[in-house]
C-alpha cells in the first residue's frame, strides 16, 4: 500500500498556471496549467507527458525554483514562492556533481549550513554513501566515475540533507536503458529507507509504471493532468515488477492517453 | 552569449562614450590642469594638431609601420598557425612555446630589438610583429586543430584530396576563430608599433606622445592618445561586429 | 620525458647553440649581443655580487602587489558585472578595445597626481592587468553549467556562499588563464614604467645599461626577467593542469 497519512496532503497545488512572458524571441508562452494536484506524504508519484508539456516547469514550481504565474503551491501547509523550502531535495537530469571535489566532499557540500558537529556530518555522509552504494568511491573524483555513479553522488548529496520531499527531474535521461532499470531499483530502495515522498518526472512510461504508486499523465502544452493512474503496487517492490501482468495493462493505459497528446506535439492530429 | 541587438549595442556604445567623457571632465575638475587637459582643451588642441604641417608625416609614419607589421603578422601568423594546427607533432612541440612567449613581458626584449634593428622603421615593424603574430598563430592553430572530426570524415567520404580538404573544409570551418585571432592581433600589433615609437623614434604618433610627456604638454599627450584610441576603437568595434556575425552565422547553420 | 618534451628541449638547445655559433663567428657583433655562455656567466656574476638585489626586490615586489590588486579587484568586478547584464553589455566594447589603448600615456598623469614613487607604476600595471582578469573571469562565469547554479538554490546557499564555494571554483580554469595573462601585464606595466621614468628597479637598470652600452649588465637582466616570468607562468600552468585533470579534462 502506498504510505498514506490521514489529513492534509504534503504538497498541494491549486489552479497553478505558468506563463512565460514575451521576449524578443517569442510571444508570451502559456507553458503549464491549470494544475490541481495533491501529493500524499510518503508516496511515490511519477509524471509522464509528451515533450514540451511543462513537466520540468511543474517540478521547478514545486521546488520553489520557479514561481507560478497564477494559483497557489503549498508544502506542508506553507506557501512556496521563489525560494526552495527547507526539507526539499532536487536531483536534475544534467550532471550536477562539482568536478573539483571528491565524492565525499560533494556529498558533504550542503551540510555546512546545518548546525552539526564534524562527527555528525561525517556520519551522515557515510550513511548517504552507503545507501547509494558508493562507499568504496568516497575519495574518487566525479570525472573518474560513470554517468550512473555520478547521478548516485547527486542522490546521496540530496539524501544527506534528510529531505522529506525528493524531486527528480528525468534523472536517468542521460543514461542507457540497463543502467536506468538498475537506478530505478536504487531509487526505490532510497525511498523505502528514508520514508520521503518522491516526485519523479520521466519520459519513459515503463519507468513510471514500474516505480510509482500513482502516475500523473500530462497533456500536450499547456500541460494539465489528463489522468492519474493508481498502480497499487506493494511498497516492497523492485524492477522485477515488470513481470507482473498488471504492468502491461498500466503501461498500455498510459500510452492510450499519451499517444494522442504526443501526436499533437508532433503536429499531427490525434487519431 | 546572447545579448543586445545591434541597435541596443549602438545605444550602449553611445552611453559608454558619454559616461567616459563625463568622468574625464569630473576628474579634470577635481585634479586640475596640472595633471591633465579637459575634454574641451583636448578637442581644441586636436584641431590645431591635425592642421600642423608635420602631422600628416607623423600619421603616415605610424600607419606605414603598422600596415607593414600587420601584413607580416597576418601572413606569418596564418602560415605558422596553420602548420601547427594541421601537423600534430609540430603543434605539440611548438605551440606551448608560443603560449609561453604570449605570456612573457615582450617589452623587456625591446632593447635587444633596438640593438638588432637600430632606430627606425625596422624596429617598429619588428616589435609590432613580435606582439601581433603570436595571437594569430595560436588562434589559427586552435581553429584548424579543432575542426570537427565529422567534417573531416565527410571530406574523406567525398574523396577530397588534401588540398581540396584544406580549401573547402578546414579553412572555411576555421574562419570564425581565425578572425578572432586577427582581431586580437590587430590591437596588439598596433600597441607594439606604438610602444616602439614611444621609445626610439623621431617620427610618428608614439613620438608625439613622448615629446608631449617630456615637455609636459598635456593637451598634446591627451590629443594624441585620443586619436589613437578613436582609431583603435573604431576598427576594433567594426572587427568585433564582423566577428560576431561570423560566429552567429555558424551557430544558426549548425542548428538547422 | 615524453617525446614532444624531448623535441622541444632539443629545439630550444639547438636555437641557443645557433645563437652561440653566430656570435662566436662574428655574424652577430659584440655591440649587438655577446655569446649566450657569456650572458650566463654575467648573470651569475651579477646575482652573486648582489649589486642588483635592491632593484630585483623592488620590481618583483611592485609586480606582485599590482598583480594581487588586479586579481582581487578583477574577480569582484567580474562577479558584479556578471549579475548586471545591462552594465556588462555597455562595457563590452571597452573591454574589447582596451588593449589597443596605450595605457602608458596615463603614466605622466599619475606621476603628477601621486608624485614620483611606486604608486604610479603600480597603477599602470594594475590598469593593464585587471581587464585580463575581468574578461577571462566573465568568460568562466558564463560557462558555469546552469544546473550547478540551480543546485546552489536547492541547497539554499546564501549568495555570497554560492559565489565563493560554487561559482568561483566552477569558473576556476578560466580564472587561472586570466591570472596568467595578468602576470604578464603586471610585469609589462612595472618594467615599462621603469623604462620611461623611475628611480630604480630592473627596468630602470636595463634602460641605464642600454644607454651606457653596458651589454654585460643589460642582457643578464633581460634574461632574468624572462626566466622569472616563464617560471611563474609554468607554475600557474601546472596548477591549471591539475585543476583540469581532476575534472577529467586533459
Amino acid at each position: 500500500m502506498s504510505g498514506e497519512e490521514l489529513g492534509a496532503p504534503q504538497v498541494a497545488l491549486r489552479g497553478v498556471n505558468k506563463t512565460f512572458a514575451a521576449s524578443r524571441e517569442r510571444a508570451p508562452l502559456h507553458a503549464l496549467g491549470p494544475i490541481d494536484l495533491d501529493l500524499r506524504r510518503g508516496e511515490f508519484f511519477a509524471v509522464v507527458g509528451p515533450s514540451g508539456c511543462g513537466k520540468s516547469t511543474l517540478l521547478e514550481i514545486i521546488a520553489g525554483l520557479s514561481a507560478a504565474s497564477e494559483g497557489s503551491v503549498h508544502f506542508e501547509g506553507r506557501p512556496i514562492g521563489r525560494e526552495v523550502p527547507e526539507g526539499v531535495g532536487v536531483v536534475f537530469q544534467e550532471d550536477a556533481t562539482l568536478p573539483w571535489l571528491t565524492v565525499q566532499q560533494n556529498v558533504a557540500f550542503g551540510l555546512r549550513r546545518a548546525d552539526l558537529a564534524r562527527a555528525g556530518r561525517d556520519e551522515r555522509v557515510r550513511d548517504a554513501l552507503r545507501i547509494v552504494g558508493l562507499t568504496d568511491f568516497a575519495t574518487s573524483y566525479p570525472a573518474q566515475l560513470s554517468g550512473g555513479m555520478r547521478q548516485r553522488v547527486c542522490i546521496a548529496r540530496t539524501l544527506v540533507m534528510q529531505p522529506r520531499l525528493i524531486l527528480l527531474d528525468e534523472p536517468f535521461g542521460a543514461l542507457d536503458q540497463q543502467t536506468r532499470l538498475l537506478m530505478g531499483d536504487e531509487v526505490l530502495r532510497v525511498w523505502r529507507e528514508t520514508g520521503a515522498t518522491v516526485f519523479l518526472i520521466t519520459h519513459a512510461l515503463d519507468e513510471a509504471a514500474m516505480l510509482a504508486d500513482r502516475i500523473g499523465v500530462m497533456s500536450a502544452r499547456p500541460g494539465h493532468l489528463k489522468d492519474i493512474v493508481e498502480t497499487g503496487w506493494p511498497r516492497d517492490r523492485d524492477s522485477r515488477i515488470v513481470e507482473r501482468p498488471e504492468f502491461g495493462a498500466i503501461t498500455a493505459r498510459l500510452w492510450k492517453h499519451l499517444r494522442g497528446e504526443s501526436m499533437k506535439t508532433l503536429g499531427r492530429p490525434a487519431s | 552569449m546572447s545579448g543586445a541587438g545591434s541597435a541596443q549595442r549602438a545605444r550602449n556604445g553611445v552611453i559608454l562614450v558619454v559616461a567616459l567623457l563625463a568622468a574625464w571632465q569630473v576628474v579634470y575638475w577635481l585634479i586640475g590642469s596640472d595633471a591633465l587637459a579637459s575634454p574641451m582643451e583636448t578637442a581644441r588642441y586636436t584641431l590645431t594638431l591635425v592642421r600642423r604641417d608635420d602631422f600628416p608625416l607623423h600619421v603616415y609614419d605610424t600607419m606605414r609601420a603598422f600596415a607593414i607589421a600587420f601584413a607580416v603578422s597576418v601572413v606569418m601568423g596564418l602560415a605558422i598557425g596553420f602548420w601547427l594546427g594541421y601537423n600534430r607533432l609540430s603543434g605539440d612541440v611548438f605551440e606551448p612555446m608560443f603560449v609561453t612567449i604570449y605570456a612573457i613581458p615582450k617589452l623587456t626584449l625591446y632593447p635587444i630589438l633596438l640593438l638588432a634593428f637600430g632606430l627606425g622603421l625596422s624596429a617598429k615593424v619588428g616589435f609590432g610583429v613580435l606582439h601581433g603574430v603570436i595571437p594569430i598563430v595560436l588562434f589559427t592553430a586552435s581553429a584548424v586543430r579543432n575542426t570537427r572530426p565529422i567534417l573531416i570524415k565527410t571530406g574523406r567520404v567525398m574523396k577530397l584530396s588534401g588540398m581540396q580538404t584544406v580549401r573547402w573544409i578546414l579553412f572555411p570551418s576555421a574562419i570564425p576563430e581565425i578572425f578572432t585571432g586577427l582581431r586580437v592581433g590587430f590591437s596588439l600589433t598596433l600597441i607594439g608599433c606604438l610602444l616602439a615609437e614611444m621609445f626610439a623614434s623621431q617620427r610618428g604618433l608614439g613620438y608625439l606622445l613622448m615629446t608631449g610627456i617630456g615637455l609636459h604638454n598635456l593637451p598634446q599627450v591627451m590629443a594624441v592618445t585620443m586619436l589613437i584610441v578613436v582609431f583603435a576603437a573604431a576598427v576594433s568595434v567594426a572587427l568585433l561586429a564582423l566577428d560576431r556575425r561570423l560566429h552567429r552565422q555558424r551557430e544558426v547553420a549548425v542548428l538547422t | 620525458m615524453s617525446r614532444t618534451a624531448i623535441l622541444r628541449f632539443a629545439v630550444i638547445v639547438g636555437g641557443i647553440a645557433v645563437l652561440e655559433a653566430l656570435c662566436l663567428a662574428g655574424v652577430i657583433d659584440k655591440i649587438t649581443m655577446q655569446p649566450p655562455h657569456l650572458i650566463v656567466r654575467d648573470l651569475w656574476r651579477l646575482l652573486v655580487s648582489g649589486r642588483m638585489n635592491a632593484a630585483i626586490v623592488k620590481t618583483l615586489a611592485n609586480t606582485l602587489l599590482a598583480l594581487g590588486l588586479a586579481v582581487g579587484a578583477g574577480l569582484i568586478v567580474a562577479a558584479l558585472l556578471h549579475r548586471r547584464r545591462a552594465v556588462r553589455d555597455t562595457l563590452d566594447p571597452l573591454f574589447a578595445t582596451y588593449y589597443a589603448v596605450p595605457v602608458f600615456a596615463f603614466y605622466p598623469f599619475f606621476i603628477v597626481v601621486f608624485g614620483l614613487g611606486d604608486l604610479p607604476q603600480i597603477l599602470i600595471a594594475f590598469m593593464l592587468a585587471v581587464v585580463a582578469v575581468i574578461v577571462n573571469t566573465l568568460n568562466g562565469l558564463d560557462r558555469v553549467p546552469p544546473v550547478l547554479l540551480k543546485t546552489a538554490r536547492v541547497m539554499r546557499l546564501a549568495p555570497a556562499a554560492a559565489a565563493w564555494r560554487l561559482t568561483l571554483p566552477a569558473a576556476g580554469p578560466h580564472i587561472v588563464t586570466g591570472v596568467k595573462l595578468a602576470v604578464a601585464y603586471a610585469f609589462i606595466g612595472i618594467i615599462g614604467s621603469e623604462f620611461i621614468l623611475s628611480r630604480g628597479g630592473i627596468g630602470y637598470e636595463i634602460s641605464f645599461a642600454y644607454n651606457n652600452f653596458d651589454n654585460a649588465t643589460m642582457y643578464p637582466l633581460i634574461v632574468l626577467i624572462l626566466l622569472a616570468s616563464i617560471a611563474i607562468n609554468s607554475m600557474l600552468t601546472r596548477w591549471e593542469r591539475t585543476l583540469l585533470a581532476r575534472r577529467g579534462i586533459r
